[in-house]
């Protein structure tokens, strides 16, 4: 938990802790293996390939089940907690931000917190959604807790959010691709002072002028 | 570890429950929960409402991409075996034996020579997917039993598949019915590789993995011998009328 404060440039600052960072490695981990289980068990083609369904449907299963997990036990963690405030609360500068973005593009959308409109959106989006695959998923798993059609409509539900969830995911994956220093900060936990202020102006001017020096 | 939540917390009015902004992430996470729910609820009637729309869109799209969304009237491939199965239309062979007087071997060309059935139902999968108006085509099942003379102790079936894997059962009087048959054709067409061919059971009132695929043998058994998904716990009589909901379907005879 020290190796934050142990390492980077003396320009850096904190962004995530170690607890945000395991939380979001073992919910990416679980959300990669749930949808490429997903892919082999829908797609035919995929399905045709390797077959042993009833492998597939135990990893699909347990991976999804399982999602919920690592923010459940982060929320242990004070830094988890106090992000997740960050996430859920929409400021006045968050107001129209999404638009903006679509419009103009996420540089040109107004100034941010440490989170932008847009992160927060996804992060309750995909959190949403995870409770509604979780259910679902129940009721196909545990094929005695639903009557037939509203089984129907849940393996209905199921297959097209997963559509959604996909779409959202490789968003997700290519905004972080084209930003190499988000990504350093989500491996790192710290991010360079003029990549906040650029990104983050609204944070950024909030954090301490200088890093204490212990 | 604190001092990134801390400082970024925004304004001392955390304390006193007076937070900044307003919880639009919440009213966004059941928000959507609640549609999910609705959606559960009328997932049912909304799928059959745009299963045309989906289906002519698709049949107009030449990439195939469309067929993968959901819904549209679609089929789920499954296979429970490491590898498709196949056999030729000219290797194939289904033996019944067990408790019989006659056993037998059939070819395809024998199937295909016997008295052929027609039935155009629904396939019901038991996690809730559904292909309406599928035509099956092939040899009733009480047809073969009848041939091979069942000894009178000779009380359910067991089938057996040629990918090695899978199996299923059905009781006697179950297997007699006349909506339960060995088919070859479906959809005016044999029926295709995916699709367990050429030759599989169709158990027309039960939830679909009673059918199975790649059928290659059936043996009269004293006694009902649970098949591949009924030892993970899914129902052996897995009627789709009787289980739930469905009163559209009942089973031919009444049942």
């Amino acid at each position: 938990m020290s190796d934050v404060a142990g390492s980077g440039a003396p320009g850096d600052v904190y962004r995530f802790t170690t607890a945000e960072r395991w939380v979001h490695r073992c919910t990416s981990t679980l959300m990669l293996t749930a949808i490429a289980s997903a892919a082999f068990l829908y797609v035919p083609e995929l399905a045709e390939m390797v077959g042993r369904r009833l492998l597939l449907v135990t990893v699909h299963e347990w991976s999804g089940i399982l999602l919920p997990v690592p923010l459940a036990l982060g929320l242990f963690f004070k830094g988890v907690r106090a992000d997740l405030t960050e996430l859920n609360r929409f400021g006045p500068q968050d107001k129209g931000w999404v638009w903006r973005a679509i419009r103009r593009g996420t540089g040109f959308a107004g100034p941010a917190g440490k989170f932008n409109a847009g992160q927060k959106l996804y992060a309750a989006v995909i959190a949403g959604l995870v409770v509604v695959m979780v259910g679902t998923g129940l009721m196909m798993w545990f094929t005695s807790l639903a009557p037939l059609n509203l089984r129907t409509g849940a393996s209905y539900v199921h297959d097209w959010l997963a559509l959604l969830i996909g779409i959202l995911v490789i968003g997700h994956i290519r905004m972080a691709v084209r930003d190499p220093e988000s990504r350093h900060g989500m491996r790192t936990g710290r991010v360079s002072r003029t990549w906040a202020r650029r990104e983050h102006p609204l944070w950024e001017a909030e954090l301490p002028k200088r890093e204490p020096e212990d | 570890m604190d001092k990134d939540g801390g400082a970024t917390g925004a304004d001392p009015g955390d304390e006193h429950g007076k937070l900044p902004g307003k919880p639009v992430g919440r009213r966004v996470v059941l928000g959507v929960t609640a549609l999910g729910a609705l959606g559960v609820a009328f997932g049912a009637q909304i799928e059959n409402g745009l299963n045309g729309v989906l289906a002519s869109i698709s049949s107009k799209d030449p990439t195939g991409l469309t067929g993968l969304l959901p819904g549209g009237d679609g089929f789920q491939f499954y296979n429970v075996a490491s590898s498709l199965p196949y056999r030729s239309d000219t290797d194939y062979r289904l033996t019944v034996d067990g408790l019989v007087d006659r056993p037998a071997t059939y070819t395809l060309a024998d199937l295909q020579a016997l008295p052929q059935t027609r039935l155009v139902k629904d396939v019901q999968c038991v996690t809730g997917w559904r292909v309406p108006n599928t035509e099956f085509g092939g040899v009733l099942l009480s047809q073969l039993l009848d041939a091979a003379g069942v000894k009178p102790e000779g009380k359910a079936l067991r089938f057996t598949c040629f990918d090695g894997v899978y199996s299923e059962s059905l009781t006697l009087d179950e297997a007699r019915r006349p909506d339960v048959m060995v088919a070859h054709q479906m959809d005016n067409a044999p029926v295709t590789r995916d699709h367990g061919g050429p030759v599989r059971l169709y158990v027309a009132p039960m939830y679909f993995y009673k059918s199975a695929k790649w059928l290659s043998g059936i043996t009269v058994t004293d006694r009902v011998i649970t098949g591949y998904w009924e030892n993970y716990g899914y129902d052996v009589e897995a009627w789709v009328g009787k289980s739930n909901g469905r009163s559209g379907d009942v089973p031919i005879d009444g049942e």
